[in-house]
């Protein structure tokens, strides 16, 4: 145990959780991913970073199960799931992704049913599992509102009277209701200001650490992803131009775009 | 040989109202409907001299089924008196030559609105309710279309949403008529607005229950000895309308579903809302040999 009491770093030895090789999809004329390989190991943070339209967001619609790619394939690591997932049908998909994945968008909007209470987005997960008690249902809302730091006394207020950093909150609660095994994060902090977005960084680290979750973070945002992530991939025009360890990629960036990147932070 | 000898003679309408198209689509619909109990069934909804929402599905229906042997009774909002009621049952009078009756234990086909008669409907009895929105996933997802898909997927975690809200904003599930309710263990339907009170008589009945929505265009049917669940959380039960404790003002009969009849000092008498019920209790109480059925609810709990 070092001083801040955080157990020492281990050697991964496990294969990864989630293997995606080959993605490819494009809109009409228009490539959006060119041949997108990643791999993420368990308790494993990995960043995307590139400007808007590099496809990272696409990318991740893919892991989330959204859209089917034009090729490639995607693995998961986990007892019971079968070998390609892009090969399954809408509802496999559907029973996987509220499983094992949680997402938390950048517009809440998209995320939560903002009329319904906060409590009842979180507990729409669990009904969704099969849960069908309703005590259980508020005590484990309950759990995962606590969890994502959001406040109790909140949590049967409807999002559209929340703050946008405890819709974040919301969203997160909801992503991790049922424990999944990765969390996908699009630009989850975007739109917030800096104070905020430092608690809600927070809470997902400490979320991290306690509950080691594989987490994948989309952002624009070099000062996030050199705090929350431990690998990085940048993306530019639906390919990745650089890959590698938060710290080496930022302090020596190989490829012209990334050092471009790196420069451009005001 | 001419073409008017083939065709037969010219008749003011066809038996039974319909058209022998009309018919043939609404028995090959109806077939479907009851081989997959709950799940809605779209079909080529015709017109029927009532306007769209008056029970044009169910007159359809009822015009299909009824044959110069049946005996038609005709319920809106538990009372074969109003004027609804009285304008359809002559008219498949007139369109049928069928018997009509105001007594549930007589009558073989009984159409619907809002209720289901009190006393137990019986094998070879077809309950026809008149069904104004049949989408029970409608007020959690507007866009058909994956309302649709939510159905062939059986997902319905948003309806129990509904409760969890109403449970979280008041304590209790605030649904009155048109309770969700889950067929055969696979498919929601919206048992159309009959109250609380009547969904558990649908619950492994002998006779058939047929629901059409005529301006919707859906059928959909509960078998005999088909399952019919209220969707409920597994700690707070179903709960019926508090009706059990009330007396009809009129026949003294307690323990049925009953209307409620605002008076001036602010008071409120009731009346039993199945008003042939209510008029066979009378006449028995003054001394007339009447009979009246095993009902579904004695005292005002369901019966066994």
């Amino acid at each position: 145990m070092t001083a801040l009491g955080l157990a020492p770093p281990t050697l991964v030895t496990a294969p990864p959780l989630l293997v995606l090789e080959g993605v490819t999809k494009s809109y009409g004329p228009v490539p959006a991913l060119r041949g997108v390989s990643a791999r993420i190991w368990p308790g494993e943070v990995l960043g995307i970073v590139g400007e808007s339209g590099s496809g990272k967001s696409t990318f991740l619609r893919m892991m989330h199960l959204e859209e089917t790619p034009d090729a490639g394939s995607y693995m998961l690591n986990l007892p019971g799931t079968p070998g390609n997932l892009f090969d399954l049908d809408r509802y496999d998909r559907a029973q996987l992704r509220a499983r094992h994945i949680g997402i938390v968008y950048q517009n809440p909007h998209q995320g939560l049913l903002m009329k319904n209470s906060s409590s009842g987005n979180v507990a729409e997960r669990l009904l969704i599992a099969g849960e069908r008690r309703f005590a259980i249902l508020r005590e484990k809302a309950r759990g995962a509102l606590d969890a994502s730091e959001f406040p109790l006394d909140r949590m049967d207020a409807p999002p559209i009277e929340l703050s946008g950093g405890m819709q974040q909150r919301v969203q997160l609660a909801k992503a991790i209701a049922l424990e999944p095994a990765v969390l996908l994060l699009d630009e989850p902090t975007t739109g917030l200001d800096v104070s905020v977005q430092a608690a809600v960084l927070d809470t997902l680290k400490r979320l991290q650490r306690d509950r080691g979750i594989s987490m994948v973070i989309v952002s624009h945002d070099l000062g996030v992803i050199r705090v929350m992530a431990d690998r990085v991939m940048v993306m530019r025009h639906g390919i990745v131009v650089e890959e590698g360890l938060v710290d080496q990629v930022f302090q020596d960036p190989q490829h012209a775009y990334t050092q471009q990147l790196v420069h451009a932070k005001l | 040989m001419t073409l008017s000898d083939l065709a037969r003679p010219w008749r003011p309408f066809s038996y039974g109202f319909l058209d022998a198209s009309a018919k043939r689509e609404i028995r090959r619909k109806l077939v479907k409907a009851i081989a997959v109990p709950g799940c809605q069934i779209p079909y080529a909804s015709r017109e029927v001299p009532i306007a769209r929402g008056w029970g044009t599905g169910g007159l359809q229906v009822t015009c299909t089924l009824v044959t110069p042997g049946d005996t038609v009774k005709v319920i809106d909002q538990g009372a074969d008196d109003s004027v609804n009621a009285a304008s359809i049952r002559r008219f498949l009078a007139r369109v049928s030559g069928a018997a009509t009756t105001l007594d549930t234990t007589e009558a073989t086909l009984i159409q619907s609105r809002h209720r289901v008669p009190e006393e137990r409907l019986h094998a070879g009895q077809t309950l026809i309710l008149q069904v104004p929105n049949p989408e029970p996933l409608r007020p959690v997802m507007p866009d058909m279309s994956i309302a649709r898909q939510m159905h062939a997927d059986a997902d319905y975690g948003r309806l129990w949403l509904v409760l969890y809200e109403q449970m979280v904003r008041t304590g209790r599930v605030m649904l009155g008529a048109a309770y969700p309710s889950l067929v055969n263990g696979r498919h929601v339907m919206t048992p159309s607005p009959i109250p609380r009170w009547d969904v558990p008589k649908l619950h492994m009945a002998d006779h058939l229950t047929i629901l059409s929505a005529g301006r919707e265009k859906r059928i959909f049917a509960v078998p005999p000895h088909t399952r019919v669940e209220p969707l409920v959380f597994d700690d707070v039960p179903y709960r019926v309308e508090e009706h059990g404790s009330l007396t009809c003002h009129k026949s003294g009969l307690r323990g049925y579903f009953m209307n409620e009849l605002p008076q001036p000092d602010g008071t409120a008498l009731h009346e039993v809302s199945d008003s042939h019920l209510g008029e066979k209790a009378i006449r028995r109480a003054e001394g007339e040999d009447v009979r009246i059925a095993e009902t579904w609810y004695r005292n005002g709990e369901l019966a066994p």
